[in-house]
């Protein structure tokens, strides 16, 4: 008999983990994944949730991150690989056309 | 006339001043000085009005209107009130008359002048300011006046703005008045604080209904009045810019510098002569103060060599003389003094700018002489007042000025000899020094140079206290020739008055009626404690024959120096005094003006300099914008960091702003902590 | 029983979480990925969420992670360099993470008591399974947002073609 809690407090902690990682990580690929990382800690909150009111709608939502999810994994890899060809770099301290 | 129409009396010179100062500019001359003369003349004519009213009366005048309350406040409540008595009559008729001739003299004098209009209106904005003042009901609606005549003073005196020496003496004058004012000021506030009215009918009522109320505040109230008087009335120690006010034009020297403006100070203690007389203190002070102007100015007139500056000092002088009477108690002899020295001092002015007018703008008497022949009319009227201000009889000087004294002698006051043996030598040197003037212009050999009149020759105006050249009678030099008649009928109607102006107060003892007293006892009745007691018996009449005597004896001494050193053997005074330590010292006035120089006004602007310039402007002013600049800037640079470009600096602002919020969640909606 | 199993998948998830972020190869980044998709798995299906932990390995683990890998081998990423680009990063971003956490587990905590206890594959009713019951609500009360997400997935499909493709 675990408590719920128990499972929130595991979504938080990945869930800044992957923060942490966002920050820290130069390689822009890297940092795409810190971000599913980030969805996936959403989604361990919403199915606890959903098991203690005992409702799916919770189990639901997390179906709906998921292919949202999936979709964004398609279009972002695009675009990196589309920055790729463009400045030959995976750096994202050097993507920086938006600098002041 | 009913009470109405003492409304009109001062606004008609203030519609004059209206139409003037706003079209007159585009007017021709003769509207502008028609405009000026009508609402001036108009005045005259109610003032009249209000004499015939008075004299069908038969009981004494006594007449007032009001309007609807001005300050109401608890505690403390005024009206615009005007009243008339019969001082007031006097100052009216003074006012309105002198400044009638006055306005009439402007027209030919001023004839050449850039701003013409703006003359004519200043002298109507002066006449308006100055019957508020005279007819006022109240210190508060006086003080209006007060300060209104003072504004005016400024603006004429500094008529010719673009001559620095003109816009500082008109800045003197309004400065020196200002410190009189403040005295003034304090006065009325300790009057509310003590009966709760600034009303002269209700503070006097209130004063005569406690006969037991004496010195203590009521001798503050009067020391600060008598410091606002000092300054209007240029008295010790605010005399000093009435000399310098000689830089405006001749008729405003006489009318505002001579008539009426300096009265006002005489007529405001003779106004709150209920609360003087509560103070013997108060009163000895004024005695003293008038005195020792009146000996202290003739001195400094002595040696004056331009024309206007002996008149400026003598004015002075004189108004030592009212200030004298008014010390003593005699308050309707101050007044009457006061009435026949505006006749013979603006006629003198008046006559004197006669004179300037004739020699092209030349005001320095080292270079005039022999006039007599050669402008008669002026020379005549000018003889008149001369002799007038002198005091012989039976010219009007004569009847005031005795009276003055033989009051002053005869009076409780324990000063009451030394203050009329002052007198007397003050009226021997009045009498010198006019008589100087008198020969040194119009008797001896012609000293100007005719071809090259009105234009500046330095090596005869190595003076420093010349007032240079009254500027716009320069440069219009056709030979000396006579005033046109706009300026000499005046001359002519003031030296008339001058010579029968005095009769009204012929004394008893001398086998008149003195009627102006009569006439002004249901004003000063309640105070006639002086004057009463040395009315009736034969005794007081023998000496008043006396004391006239003596002072006819000072004049003649007077007339006798004069004739002796600036006629019969002239330039002996000059040669051998020129360089003498005395000489030197009363010629520079007694360095009074770098005295003061010295002592207040470089203290004051090193202070406020320091004050103002370092502190307030370099450390306040400029030091908060500063700040403010550098907190802007710091906060832009700041705030700038944000916009990097930079991805991971975004999602690290994000992180903390994330953090932020939830914690504002969490606190209002679990109610933590 | 139920302890022990959390116990064990989470510290997989953590540790994986945090080889993620410690290793410097993208590629090395991925796999520990995958590790923390399988366990996740894991515990939704203690959770009584079946389904999602199947999809949740088809999906994330099995198509969406391979698509990471296949971008990492196709641009041949490498190492990462050290560069330091931002400051502000680690001096807003680390502050505010560590207080997000803070917060959180704090929160959790405070209302431990309140959330109530998991049972081991506890699901909604015994009467019907997981995924009859999930099914039922997606087709008729949420259908609209099932059929927007196809069109969603399609035109992702359209997107990430047209912003791959070589420049012709």
């Amino acid at each position: 008999m675990v408590p719920i809690a128990y499972y929130l407090i595991l979504a938080a902690v990945l869930f800044c983990i992957g923060i942490g990682s966002f920050l820290i990580k130069r390689n822009i690929i890297t940092i795409f994944m810190s971000i599913e990382l980030m969805l996936n800690a959403v989604n361990l909150t919403f199915v606890a949730f959903a098991h203690q009111w005992k409702l799916v709608h919770g189990q639901i939502f997390v179906f709906f991150v998921m292919v949202v999810a999936a979709a964004e994994a398609a279009v972002g890899l695009a675009i990196i690989i589309a920055i790729f060809r463009a400045r030959q770099t995976l750096n994202v301290d050097q993507i920086n056309l938006m600098k002041n | 006339m009913s009470p109405q129409y003492l409304w009109f009396i001062p606004l008609l010179p203030f519609l004059g001043f209206l139409v003037n100062g706003t079209v007159g500019r585009r007017l021709p001359r003769a509207a502008v000085a028609g405009v000026a003369l009508l609402f001036t003349g108009l005045s005259a004519a109610l003032v009249a009005w209000l004499w015939v009213t008075m004299k069908a009366a038969g009981a004494p005048l006594s007449m007032s209107v009001a309007s609807r309350p001005w300050i109401s406040v608890p505690g403390f409540h005024v009206d615009f009130a005007f009243a008339v008595d019969h001082l007031t009559l006097i100052m009216l008729g003074v006012v309105t008359g002198v400044g009638f001739l006055i306005h009439l003299y402007s027209v030919g004098y001023m004839a050449h002048e850039e701003g013409y209009w703006r003359f004519f209106a200043y002298l109507n904005l002066f006449m308006f300011f100055m019957l508020v003042l005279v007819l006022a009901e109240s210190f508060l609606l006086l003080f209006v006046g007060w300060e209104g005549v003072g504004l005016a003073s400024y603006l004429l005196i500094g008529f010719y703005f673009t001559k620095d020496s003109a816009s500082n003496a008109g800045k003197k004058a309004f400065v020196v008045n200002r410190i009189g004012d403040f005295g003034f000021l304090l006065a009325m506030f300790l009057t509310i604080a003590h009966f709760g009215t600034l009303s002269f009918a209700r503070v006097f009522a209130q004063i005569t209904a406690q006969p037991e109320l004496h010195g203590g505040f009521l001798t503050a109230i009067a020391l600060l009045l008598v410091v606002g008087a000092a300054g209007k009335s240029a008295q010790i120690p605010l005399y000093v810019w009435l000399p310098d006010a000689m830089e405006g034009p001749t008729p405003v020297s006489a009318l505002i510098h001579a008539a009426t403006m300096v009265t006002a100070g005489i007529y405001m203690v003779a106004r709150s002569h209920v609360l003087f007389d509560r103070s013997p203190l108060a009163l000895s002070v004024v005695a003293v103060i008038g005195a020792a102007t009146a000996i202290f100015a003739a001195c400094i007139g002595l040696v004056q060599n331009d024309i206007k500056r002996v008149l400026a000092y003598s004015t002075v002088s004189q108004l030592g003389y009212m200030f004298l009477g008014c010390g003593v108690a005699a308050y309707s002899a101050a007044v009457f003094h006061l009435m026949t020295h505006a006749f013979f001092k603006a006629l003198l002015f008046l006559a004197a700018g006669s004179v300037i007018h004739a020699l092209s703008g030349e005001q320095d008497m080292r270079v005039m002489g022999g006039l007599r022949k050669r402008i008669p009319v002026t020379f005549w009227t000018m003889t008149v007042a001369v002799f007038a201000i002198a005091g012989f009889w039976p010219f009007a000087g004569f009847f005031s000025k005795d009276e003055i004294l033989y009051q002053t002698f005869a009076s409780n006051n324990p000063l009451a000899k030394v203050l009329w043996a002052v007198g007397v030598i003050t009226a021997g040197l009045t009498s010198f020094y006019m008589f100087r003037l008198w020969f040194k212009t119009f008797f001896g050999a012609e000293r100007f140079d005719e071809a090259h009149l009105g234009q500046t020759t330095p090596a005869a105006h190595s003076d420093a206290h010349s007032a240079g050249h009254d500027e716009g009678q320069a440069g219009h030099s056709h030979g000396v020739h006579e005033s046109p008649w706009v300026m000499l009928a005046p001359l002519v109607v003031l030296a008339l008055l001058s010579i029968v102006g005095g009769w009204v107060g012929n004394p008893e003892a001398l086998g008149g009626h003195n009627e102006i007293q009569h006439f002004l006892d249901p004003v000063f009745a309640s105070t006639s404690h002086a004057e009463a007691s040395v009315n009736a018996d034969e005794v007081s009449h023998r000496l008043e024959r006396g004391l006239a005597a003596v002072s006819l004896l000072a004049a003649a001494i007077g007339f006798g120096f004069a004739y002796l050193f600036y006629y019969r053997k002239p330039g002996t005074l000059g040669a051998k005094s020129a360089n003498s330590g005395l000489y030197r010292l009363v010629s520079n006035k007694f360095y009074v003006d770098e005295l003061y120089h010295f002592a207040i006004v470089k203290p004051l602007e090193i202070g406020s300099r320091f004050l103002l310039e370092d502190i307030v402007e370099r450390g306040v002013v400029n030091g908060s914008a500063r700040v403010l600049a550098f907190v802007t800037r710091g906060g832009s640079n700041l705030t700038q960091r944000m916009q990097s470009g930079n991805i991971r600096s975004y999602a690290g602002w994000l992180a903390a702003g994330a953090a932020v919020v939830l914690f504002i969640m969490a606190v209002t909606s679990l109610h933590l902590r | 029983m139920q302890l022990v199993l959390f116990l064990i998948f989470a510290v997989l998830c953590v540790a994986g979480a945090l080889n993620l972020l410690f290793q410097r190869h993208p590629i090395n980044s991925a796999l520990s990925l995958v590790v923390v998709m399988m366990s996740l798995a894991v515990i939704y299906w203690t959770l009584g969420a079946e389904f999602l932990a199947a999809a949740q390995v088809i999906v994330y683990a099995g198509a969406v992670m391979v698509l990471f890998v296949f971008v990492v081998m196709l641009l041949n990423a490498g190492e990462e360099e050290r560069t330091t680009g931002s400051r502000a990063a680690y001096i807003a971003g680390i502050p505010g993470v560590a207080a997000i956490l803070a917060l959180l587990t704090y929160i959790f905590m405070h209302e431990r008591a309140a959330l109530g206890d998991a049972t081991l594959g506890g699901s909604l009713n015994h009467t019907t399974s997981n995924i009859t019951e999930i099914s039922r609500v997606l087709f008729t009360e949420l259908l609209l947002p099932f059929e927007v997400t196809s069109i969603l997935i399609l035109v992702a499909i359209l997107g990430a073609v047209v912003l791959a493709r070589k420049e012709q």
